[in-house]
């Protein structure tokens, strides 16, 4: 398990990062999301030791993170980054015998990689030839060529289409189910809900809230739920509701548990339900709200 | 689908030698994969062994004398001269021969009796100085190598020192640019030390520099020996050797301080400004040795400053003005000089090829604390 404890950086006078803390669990998929500015690529740059902290520490199940470890870990940089001139299988190559693999297992490796990302045609390619999904697609497979032990990746899926995003999640899922940790950040909403098994949400160079996501949908949604029946204006009246929503025939209203029921007995006893639901709060309503409390709180942290 | 390689094979990060060794490995192929260092690298050897050729075949038609036209009664005299003769009965032969250009200068009896040597429309001197009785000459000391010679001799090392070290010192400088403008150095980092990258770079780039200028050096003596200029080739072997010994260490030095000026900027077009003391150094010892030969207290300094160094000492070895233990404390000074800016450079680079964005300020990064 990886733990970022009270990491603390500042640029000049720009608070940048705040005390901030989180673990990254093995075997899950942990999705970092923030807003633009919010400090998720400082703290990744700062786990992955290519930036220094102020203060505050990152361990590995415990121990203080030393370079020898860090170099086991697989990164992807926010700014891409891979020698333009050089090809594609050259370079993955060279990353692997970086990391301690001979020549002949690293192209291997390289070759391997390039073909499960769709890759292959392009091995001989150099980098700057490429298409821009093909660059992301080339810097993702430079993360994980030497078989990381940790995986750190600042946007993995900006610029991909929805099957390369498929692709690349099968193959981080994979490396989650042997066992690695995995820390993305993204600004795809979505897709982080869709894929993470935990969240970190940061902003104003704070952890806003951090955990498994069913827990964080849990707390921070506020007990709606959605009613469909023949009619639905009488729920006005029900005392220990709060209609948010309504229509002739739909309702969203909070509640808690024991009211709801209550409320679905009466609904059917008035005529035929069509639906009734629990509604889970979306990441991004969550984030939003996340997002306006932490506004509301501190005006003078720029974003 | 193939499966995601396994976790089992993965193997222990390498020393920082062994990386280094990597490093310097890839520098090298980049290069030498690249057509442009073919191009650069054949049209350079070309010039040389153009020059060298050239010097040699210019110098044969302008200044071998003539073929001469001889009456019999100078024979003896004008074989004895080495001169390319054609025999003739008498003066009025020779004259028709000079006038219908088939020889050059002819030689016949005067009116005195003595020697006459004739020319169409230019009295032929080189000739008459050839048949002419001069007393020989000796010197005191051992005879030194003319002023025209010193001046090429200056020029030559001069020139290859300054191409070398400004070539390869700014393939260094736009490498560790290119990767910190392409942030791939933000990976490369996360795989090794930047000491291992920065000690790697360098050394695969001197090694490119030191095969270059062997080459050079080689093509040099072929180029002289294929033009029987062997008598040259003894005087330079020495030298030659001492001078890729005294670049290599040299070129070492300049190298880490491109490496690390380069990691002071994040942007090529910042390039020119950090580098410029650089393009200084290489430039200003190339022009005192070349206008400061003559003047042998200046040359001998300079043959001590470590950057003037690796050309000051071989053109003083060449003229045999340095006693045998100098090129040796010349060297220790060069090699000490090396080994401190190298610690320096490595610290400027390991400080700085991470911070992006502006410039950085070399006194800010040699302060800061670690």
């Amino acid at each position: 398990m990886i733990e970022l404890q009270g990491i603390t950086k500042r640029y000049g006078d720009l608070l940048a990062l705040d005390d901030i803390g989180f673990a990254v669990r093995p075997g899950r998929l942990t999705g970092f999301v923030g807003g633009n500015g919010a400090g998720k690529t400082t703290a990744m740059r700062i786990l992955m030791g290519v930036l220094r902290a102020d203060a505050g520490q990152v361990l590995l199940d415990g121990h203080r993170l030393d370079a020898a470890t860090r170099r086991r870990f697989g990164y992807m940089p926010e700014e891409r980054g891979l020698y333009p001139k050089m090809k594609v299988v050259d370079q993955l190559a060279y990353l692997a015998t970086l990391h301690g693999f001979d020549a002949a297992t690293g192209e291997r490796r390289a070759r391997d990689l390039l073909d499960r990302l769709s890759l292959a045609p392009r091995a001989a390619d150099p980098v700057d030839s490429l298409s821009l999904g093909n660059q992301q697609r080339a810097q993702i497979a430079a993360a994980l060529v030497h078989d990381p032990s940790v995986l750190v990746l600042d946007e993995p899926f900006s610029g991909l289409d929805p099957i390369a995003v498929d692709v690349v999640v099968s193959v981080l899922a994979e490396h989650a189910r042997r066992g690695v940790p995995v820390l993305f950040s993204s600004h795809q909403l979505d897709l982080v809900e869709r894929l993470c098994d935990d969240l970190v949400i940061i902003a104003g160079g704070k952890v806003q809230a951090a955990g498994a996501r069913d827990d964080l949908r849990a707390r921070f949604g506020t007990s709606r739920y959605e009613l469909v029946a023949s009619d639905a204006g009488w729920l006005r009246d029900e005392p220990g509701v709060e209609v948010v929503e309504l229509a002739a025939d739909q309702a969203v209203f909070a509640a808690d548990e024991a009211t709801a029921q209550r409320v679905l007995r009466a609904a059917l006893a008035r005529g035929p339900v069509h639906r009734f639901a629990y509604l889970t709060p979306s990441l991004a309503e969550i984030f939003r709200e996340l997002m306006a409390d932490s506004q509301a709180d501190s005006q003078e942290v720029p974003a | 689908m193939t499966a995601v390689p396994s976790a089992a094979s993965a193997p222990a990060s390498p020393s920082t030698n062994r990386l280094a060794v990597l490093v310097a490995k890839r520098e090298i192929l980049a290069q030498v994969r690249s057509r442009s260092f073919w191009i650069s690298t054949g049209v350079l050897l070309a010039l040389v062994l153009g020059a060298i050729v050239g010097s040699s075949f210019f110098g044969d038609v302008l200044g071998k004398p003539p073929k001469v036209a001889a009456v019999p009664q100078v024979v003896e005299q004008v074989e004895a001269a080495r001169l390319d003769m054609v025999e003739v009965p008498d003066r009025a032969a020779a004259e028709q021969r000079l006038r219908d250009r088939s020889v050059g200068a002819a030689v016949v009896l005067g009116d005195d009796g003595g020697l006459l040597v004739l020319g169409l429309d230019s009295a032929p001197t080189t000739v008459a100085q050839l048949l002419a009785t001069v007393p020989p000459v000796g010197t005191l000391d051992p005879p030194r190598a003319d002023e025209g010679m010193r001046m090429f001799v200056a020029l030559a090392f001069g020139l290859v020192f300054m191409m070398a070290a400004a070539t390869y010192g700014m393939t260094i400088a736009q490498n560790t640019v290119t990767e910190k403008q392409t942030r791939v150095v933000e990976i490369l980092l996360s795989a090794v030390p930047a000491r291992a990258l920065f000690t790697g770079k360098i050394a695969g780039i001197s090694l490119l520099a030191l095969g270059q200028t062997t080459a050079l050096a080689v093509v040099s003596v072929v180029g002289l020996t294929a033009t029987d200029r062997g008598d040259l080739l003894d005087q330079l072997g020495a030298p030659v050797v001492w001078f890729v010994v005294f670049f290599i260490i040299g070129f070492v030095l300049l190298a880490s301080m491109f490496a690390a000026a380069a990691a002071l900027v994040s942007r090529q077009e910042d390039l020119s400004a950090v580098v410029q003391p650089m393009v200084w150094l290489i430039m200003l010892p190339y022009f005192a040795v070349l206008f400061f030969n003559g003047r042998p207290t200046v040359l001998t300094v300079l043959s001590y400053v470590p950057f003037s160094a690796p050309v000051g000492m071989p053109v003083r070895l060449f003229f045999g003005d340095a006693a045998v233990w100098e090129p040796l404390v010349s060297l220790a000074l060069l090699v000490l000089t090396a080994a401190v800016v190298v610690a320096v450079g490595a610290r400027v680079y390991q400080r700085s090829v991470l911070r992006m964005g502006t410039r950085v300020r070399l006194t800010e990064v040699l302060r800061a604390e670690r």
